[in-house]
């Protein structure tokens, strides 16, 4: 290791310059640091054999990652992959419970946060984290203030050594602005002079481009190359395969939690590297189902919101169950809330059975015959306060009730039927959500809405943390939902689910139907290749 | 789990109370016959019933801290009508005192509802003008006694069955907020609301209009303890129950209400006010500055927020034993 950025105060490494890319070339060739690419020595940091286990399910298992100073290296996978899980294992909030993280090739622990950060591992996360009501300049040295005498905070060193770092990075910020005031894009320059003033080795960019703009893109790929000049190593996660292939120097494929295989951007195509990260059987887990869809219940057409997604029209026929597929990001919840009444959309129009209906409100999709099943399930879905019954009672109390007082024994018998059909299997049905794992409480959610007697149900990310035993009764609980005559809408970013269990699909990017797929268009390659906007995706 | 907590906390709370009972038994036995107990009661029912309110607006994440004031300002007016026109019977009375003061609650919900105004933000300014509304009104002049109709002073007095209407009262109240709370669909939402917000706008529950009722509810118990006050000590001036609010939310902390919203109980509450009750009027009678009191209920109040903080860090160590493999 020849430790050079080490040795570079943070500082001095980036340099004031023009922000055109031609400008930054320019100026490489007189940077103070290392010559990096292919005479680089070996990584910086490497991950061996990690594995990780979680209740009911193994994250990682075995996993290998290399990360090399000066060179950006691209972590590909589908979701659940274990991605995020190796992000949290190299910034130390996870603890690995098997393999090796070696640093400089010599093996070290981040037991705490603090201790990956002294370590020189910096996140730049998809939600910046950072402080809202600090100023730029704070945000940049919480933790690492300069000192001056008596060991206070020196306000002025720390504002100056602020604005060396932001016009370092071309950032034309004021380091003594409030971070509330700047967009989105500006927060993540902040984060990365954040990154660049902790001395940071290894720079680790999770999804940094889902939430910005076209043009917000371009200069965060400015901001790479000019970390890769300074010597870092780049830990880039994305989905979006134009990015990878333009700014990553390495891939590494993960696939449920297994490591797949490593290489150089340069020697690896778009359909190699799909494959890599699909490939695997399909079919199997899913249940076989006859599909012979009905009458049309649910027809939205021309969904639009100012902001979230243009143009969705697409109808849903009894007993079918429709994938929504498409990267995080893609406005896929986003649509469904507004189609569910939490969100006002700008324009469409939505029709049950035939006939236009006005949802203003979640009440009123329900009225509708239309319910949700949340993603964030501990957020959005059970009341975990709550015992199982009134939790599966809640939205139907106008049936559980006479004369305006509830009656507990037929909420118990509700509750009862319902927890039955899905197999829930608790203690006792006044037991508290709470107490239950993340699949129970799924089933409640799925009780409770199921107790409303719907027409369509929306699934938002149905098996998402939840094991696998109770992923195969979800799914065969959808499949038998369908076969009662129940319109199915299922969320999902997980390949093999999305096609084991649709009828139908539609490929959501950047808020607009990419495409609408079935039959034999629906395979691992077309799905991802909509979704990502890879070139050819039209055949 | 937290039901168990729960019925602990009361019956932690029975135990605290008996153990009270005995130390002061041992020093003054008179203090534990039933007709002290009784009249210990009834000192503590106005506490009781806007304790009670207190906690629904609680359960929904809010916090009501107009509710002295609102029982002050229904105070007054009563007190005045009572003086200007000593005919108008003691039944209107008590209508009018709760309607306004349920009127002065949905005020205090609806700034919380449609405008987004924090409550706490929201009932220290109806709070402030409550107060000067008293002002206003009465002239800073108190109205006294002499000035109140017999019939006006002796409701809260007569005696039924060996026990105050006052008592009877907060007894119809207690078991009426009972089934509200456990039977009413209202009463459901509040626990839903509070429990989980964003879970309950997904089940299409309205978490700004279940506040607004509970807001409702707490002032309409207010201004029906607000007649029930002014009558009893006979006497109404602008800073009657002056600071009574926070002694409202203590007994809903001590009674186990998290302050987070979405748990509690209406025994637990009950308790709550009760400790707090027996704890005031015993420690004159032990010959105790009434200033350790306040000593007493804060130590209290501690104690018990120390113990919900403890019941969810345990709750959460299970979780972390479960998630977390040998490293």
């Amino acid at each position: 290791m020849t430790g050079g950025p080490r040795d570079d105060p943070a500082g001095r490494l980036p340099r004031p310059m023009p922000a055109s890319v031609t400008g930054m070339q320019m100026h490489a060739k007189d940077m103070t640091a290392e010559p990096r690419g292919e005479t680089a020595p070996g990584p910086v940091l490497a991950l061996d054999g990690i594995v990780k286990t979680f209740p009911g399910v193994r994250a990682l298992d075995g996993v290998h990652l290399a990360l090399h100073p000066g060179e950006v290296t691209a972590l590909v996978g589908e979701n659940g992959a274990g991605k995020s899980t190796v992000v949290k294992i190299l910034t130390g909030i996870y603890q690995p419970d098997g393999g090796e993280i070696r640093l400089d090739g010599s093996p070290v622990r981040f037991p705490t946060a603090q201790a990956a950060s002294e370590a020189g591992i910096t996140a730049i996360h998809q939600e910046t984290v950072l402080f809202d009501d600090l100023t730029v300049a704070e945000n940049i040295f919480v933790g690492h203030a300069p000192r001056g005498r008596f060991g206070l905070i020196d306000w002025r060193g720390l504002k100056a050594r602020a604005r060396e770092i932001l016009d370092g990075i071309g950032a034309r910020i004021d380091p003594d602005t409030r971070l509330r005031d700047l967009g989105i894009a500006s927060k993540h320059l902040v984060a990365i002079a954040r990154a660049l003033s902790v001395e940071a080795r290894v720079v680790i960019m999770d999804e940094p481009t889902a939430a910005l703009s076209h043009k917000e893109i371009e200069e965060l790929y400015e901001l790479v190359e000019q970390l890769k000049r300074a010597g870092k190593a780049i830990l880039f996660i994305s989905h979006k395969f134009d990015e990878i292939f333009r700014i990553a120097d390495r891939y590494t494929v993960f696939r449920d939690g297994a490591f797949i295989a490593e290489g150089r951007i340069d020697e690896v195509g778009h359909d190699d590297l799909v494959k890599m990260m699909v490939g695997r059987s399909v079919d199997a887990i899913f249940p076989a189902r006859a599909a012979d869809p009905g009458d049309t219940v649910l027809a939205v057409d021309g969904f639009c919101h100012p902001t979230e997604f243009d143009g969705i029209s697409f109808t849903l026929r009894r007993g079918e169950i429709l994938g929504f597929y498409g990267l995080v990001g893609a406005g896929r919840s986003e649509f469904m809330q507004a189609l569910f009444g939490i969100t006002a959309p700008s324009a469409g129009s939505v029709s049950i059975d035939g006939a236009p209906v006005r949802i203003a409100s979640p009440a009123d999709a329900v009225r509708h015959g239309i319910v949700y099943v949340p993603e964030d399930r501990g957020r959005q879905g059970a009341i975990t306060a709550l015992p199982i019954f009134q939790n599966v009672t809640l939205p139907s109390l106008a049936r559980t009730s006479r004369r305006g007082f509830l009656r507990m024994a037929e909420e118990f018998a509700l509750a009862r039927e319902y927890t039955a059909r899905l197999d829930l299997r608790a203690a006792a049905l006044d037991a508290e959500v709470g107490t239950l794992s993340g699949g129970n409480q799924q089933k409640v959610v799925i009780a409770k809405w199921l107790a409303t007697k719907p027409r369509v149900i929306i699934l938002d990310e149905p098996t998402k943390g939840i094991d696998i035993g109770s992923k195969a009764a979800v799914h065969a609980f959808m499949a038998e939902l369908a076969a009662q005559g129940l319109a199915v809408i299922m969320v999902s970013s997980e390949i093999p689910e999305v096609l084991g269990m649709s009828d139908r699909v539609i490929v959501m990017r950047e808020g607009r139907m990419a495409a609408e797929l079935h039959g034999g268009d629906l395979t691992p390659e077309t799905l991802v290749r909509h979704a990502a906007g890879i070139e050819g995706a039209a055949a | 789990m937290i039901a168990r907590l729960l019925t602990s906390r009361e019956a932690l709370l029975t135990g605290a109370i008996a153990l009270l009972l005995v130390l002061i038994a041992s020093r003054f036995p008179a203090f534990v016959e039933p007709g002290n107990l009784a009249s210990v009661f009834n000192d503590t029912a106005p506490l009781i019933l806007l304790a009670l309110g207190q906690m629904a607006v609680i359960l929904t994440r809010c916090i009501d801290l107009s509710v002295a004031a609102n029982l002050a300002l229904t105070g007054m007016v009563v007190a005045m009508l009572n003086a200007a026109a000593p005919g108008v019977p003691i039944a209107v009375i008590l209508v009018l005192a709760v309607a306004l003061g349920a009127l002065m609650g949905m005020v205090n919900g609806i700034l919380v509802w449609k405008l987004d105004i924090p409550p706490i933000v929201v009932t220290l300014g109806t709070m402030t003008i409550f107060r000067g509304i008293i002002f206003v009104i009465s002239g800073g002049d108190w109205v006294n006694s002499h000035e109140m109709s017999a019939a006006f002073k002796a409701f809260p007095r007569a005696e039924i069955l060996g026990l105050p209407v006052l008592s009877w009262i907060a007894l119809t109240v207690i078991a009426a907020f009972g089934l509200f709370m456990a039977r009413a669909p209202l009463g459901r939402a509040f626990f839903a609301v509070g429990g989980n917000p964003h879970a309950a706008v997904y089940t299409g529950l309205n978490v700004g209009r279940a506040q607004f009722w509970a807001f409702t509810v707490s002032g309409a118990l207010a201004g029906l303890t607000g007649y029930l006050w002014v009558s009893r000590y006979a006497v109404a001036y602008v800073d009657i129950a002056g600071g009574f609010e926070l002694e409202v939310v203590a007994a809903c902390v001590i009674g186990g209400i998290s302050i987070a919203g979405g748990i509690g109980s209406v025994g637990g509450t009950v308790l709550g006010a009760l400790f707090l009750g027996v704890i005031k009027n015993a420690l004159p009678v032990v010959n105790v500055s009434p200033f350790w009191q306040l000593a007493i209920s804060g130590t209290a109040i501690l104690i018990a927020v120390a113990m919900n903080a403890r019941a969810s860090r345990r709750k959460g160590r299970v979780i972390l034993k479960r998630a977390e493999a040998p490293a």
